[in-house]
């Protein structure tokens, strides 16, 4: 996964809250192999009936093929533990989803394939949702900033300090993990000693 | 003297290996269960070329797509439980597949074959791992990337999350269920009013839950916003947990007791936060809207946005338009087109008794289906004649699995159809493109099944055990 330190692109807005994970990705279609793309998927029901897409819907307008941000309200995705959701809005072009708050399993996996999850006040993300209206608006994010600029305006956000390092270089975790082979092999041994209870019995 | 400390806190230390600068801790994992969903994980794996750290404390289990009946939907699903099962195979993990009478729902056949127990850390690729917690364990939730670290490594990193207790005092009213306190906190608190936080459910009324209404109660803990819910072990779990095929025996099972009675959090542990709810006030509960915090008492009406705080306005306005629901209308009397009784928040063996009490000698006004939680309770309910109350009322009676919860096997609500539902979630589309899903007890569902409308299951409980 590549990392990314600043991006400029269209912010597109849905003046939604709690946009939960079974809408960023409708459940049927979770069977597809990632390697077909997913962006097509994401918010499928909000954005197509009968396969044709539904005028009007911020994703479906013209300025929304190469939007990199999306804006929204509180609890972003909220749910289900998919990360799928993620993959939609990754392979739809979206690098940064800017929201009062995250849905903390959806945050996580956000980071984990380097989409920023900025926490922006009730009152940014209400300005910059009257400013993308129904098009979009251009916007420049800076992670190592702790602000983003739209136009004139300049926006706060808040990102936890890890995480912007794992984006930024595009970090997994396993690589950070590998180091502590020894401090994981030697809490087994203990473990073991400690609890031998825990470990799974046969069953019957 | 060590300081006071709580649940969640006392188990957390136990299992930390590493503590980074940033605060996160590298966590031991003890128990890892994989679905049909960990295809994405499995892939990064093959990717690496790692193998499965701890296949022993790993278990496989189809749920999410296993149809209900008779095979699969479409040879996409089929393909999803072939590729658990052969990625479990090479791994050496145990494997609970179709046909196998351990399969069900994970967070059913988790506690059902002891595989949870106090005092664990436990993942799944799955929200409602938060269910585990009803036995004394720390159990959240994770995405595709951490199923993937936890397979390679068995640890994964986590910020300790803030502390919040709610407290269930006093009594619970007759026919009155752990759905009704869930729904009824998630409505007070809000979809995010736990967030960041690992709930503790205590009071009386909590302790006086069987094991299986503190799973249902646990299951919920997401719907709130929470990392992850739990209930302090105690005789119920003991007893709930003796003699099942996971749990240890001879003298582990007395070593486990005795490190189990010191799990509870300590009377003067500080909880970040402190809810009470007095549980004599919680009425029979249901869903008017897309999302679990729309949750209102069966005698209420429909919200009005006109009336709603002006950051709710919106929302209730689409929810209802989704719904096809009017503002100021009773609650009660909404004719609803079918029922479904399932999922791992209420298809325990209790659950289906709930509702067979109310369903017994009637029969219902629409049609609907019932899926027990797992084969085991599906045998057990078959034993106590629990399937043909339900058949005999006019529902069908089908295998375990994730069915119309979340309709990835097939089993979907139509566009437009009203569902009563004993599920967790009733966002857009959650049973099915277009579909309107009410959450409520098992017991609500019966009486909703029995009346073809939203019912108040009180009124039919009359002479009946509840
Ligand atoms: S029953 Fe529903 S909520 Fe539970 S694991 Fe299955 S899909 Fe998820």
């Amino acid at each position: 996964m590549s990392g990314w330190r600043t991006h400029s692109g269209p912010a597109v807005g849905l003046d939604q809250h709690g946009i939960d994970t079974d809408q960023l990705i409708p459940a049927r279609f979770m069977s597809t192999p990632r390697t077909e793309g997913y962006g097509r998927f994401l918010l499928h029901d909000q954005r197509f009936e009968e396969g044709r897409p539904i005028p009007g819907h911020p994703l479906n307008t013209a300025d929304a093929e190469d939007a990199r941000f999306l804006i929204a309200r509180r609890d972003f995705g909220v749910g289900s533990s998919r990360e799928a959701a993620v993959y939609a809005l990754v392979d739809f072009g979206i690098r940064a989803v800017i929201a009062p708050s995250f849905g903390d399993i959806f945050a996580a996996n956000a980071v984990n394939n380097a989409l920023a999850p900025l926490r922006v006040s009730e009152a940014a993300a209400e300005s910059l949702l009257s400013l993308t209206g129904t098009g979009a608006t251009e916007l420049h994010v800076d992670l190592t900033a702790t602000h983003m600029n739209a136009g004139q305006e300049k926006i706060a956000f808040a990102l936890d300090d890890h995480w912007r390092t794992k984006i930024i270089n595009g970090w997994d975790d396993i690589d950070l993990t590998g180091k502590h082979q020894g401090a994981i092999a030697a809490y087994r041994e203990a473990d073991m000693v400690r609890r031998p209870w825990a470990v799974v019995a046969r069953g019957a | 003297m060590t300081a006071p400390r709580t649940l969640y806190q006392k188990i957390w230390d136990a299992h930390v290996i590493h503590t980074r600068e940033d605060g996160a801790d590298l966590l031991w994992v003890d128990r890892h269960l994989v679905h049909e969903g960990s295809h994405h994980a499995f892939a990064r794996l093959a990717e690496r070329g790692l193998r499965v750290a701890e296949p022993g404390l790993t278990t496989g289990v189809a749920d999410h797509y296993v149809p209900t009946r008779g095979t699969p939907a479409s040879e996409a699903i089929g393909r999803m439980i072939a590729t658990l099962r052969e990625n479990c195979a090479r791994h050496g993990i145990r494997f609970f597949g179709q046909r196998d009478p351990r399969q069900g729902i994970v967070h059913v056949v988790g506690p059902e074959q002891g595989l949870t127990l106090p005092g664990l850390t436990m993942v799944c690729g799955d929200s409602h791992t938060s269910t585990h917690g009803a036995l004394g364990a720390i159990a959240f939730g994770i995405g595709a990337t951490e199923v993937a670290h936890v397979l390679a490594t068995q640890t994964i990193w986590q910020k300790p999350a803030r502390s919040l207790r709610l407290t269930f005092d006093g009594a619970l009213g007759p026919g009155i269920t752990a759905k009704d306190m869930a729904l009824h906190w998630i409505a007070r608190l809000g979809s995010g009013g736990a967030q960041g936080h690992a709930v503790e459910y205590a009071g009386s009324a909590v302790r006086a839950l069987s094991m299986e209404g503190r799973l249902t109660l646990c299951n919920l803990s997401i719907e709130g916003g929470a990392r992850c819910g739990m209930v302090a072990p105690d005789d119920t779990t003991f007893a709930y947990l003796e003699g099942r095929s996971f749990v240890p025996d001879g003298p582990h099972w007395e070593a486990a007791r005795e490190a189990w009675s010191d799990l509870p959090s300590d009377a003067d542990a500080a909880f970040d936060r402190d809810v009470t709810i007095d549980a004599a006030e919680i009425e029979p509960t249901v869903t008017w809207g897309t999302s679990p915090e729309d949750a209102l008492p069966i005698g209420a009406t429909v919200p009005d946005p006109d009336r709603a705080a002006t950051d709710r306005r919106d929302h209730i306005a689409r929810a209802l338009d989704y719904m096809g629901l009017s503002a100021g209308r009773p609650l009660s009397g909404t004719p609803i087109d079918q029922v479904f009784i399932g999922s791992c928040t209420n298809a325990r063996i209790e659950d289906l008794r709930e509702a067979a009490s109310v369903l017994a000698g009637r029969v219902a006004k629409v049609p609907g289906l019932v899926s027990p939680g797992s084969a085991l309770v599906k045998q057990v309910a078959e034993q106590e004649g629990l399937d043909r109350v339900f058949r005999d009322a006019g529902l069908t009676w089908v295998e375990a699995g994730c069915s119309m919860c979340v309709g990835m096997n097939g089993d979907i609500v139509p566009p437009g159809k009203r569902c009563a539902s004993t599920t967790n979630r009733n966002f857009r589309g959650r049973q099915g493109p277009g579909a309107r899903t009410h959450l409520m007890s098992p017991a609500m569902v019966a009486a909703a099944a029995v009346t073809g409308e939203l019912t108040d299951v009180r009124f039919l409980l009359t002479g009946r055990a509840a």
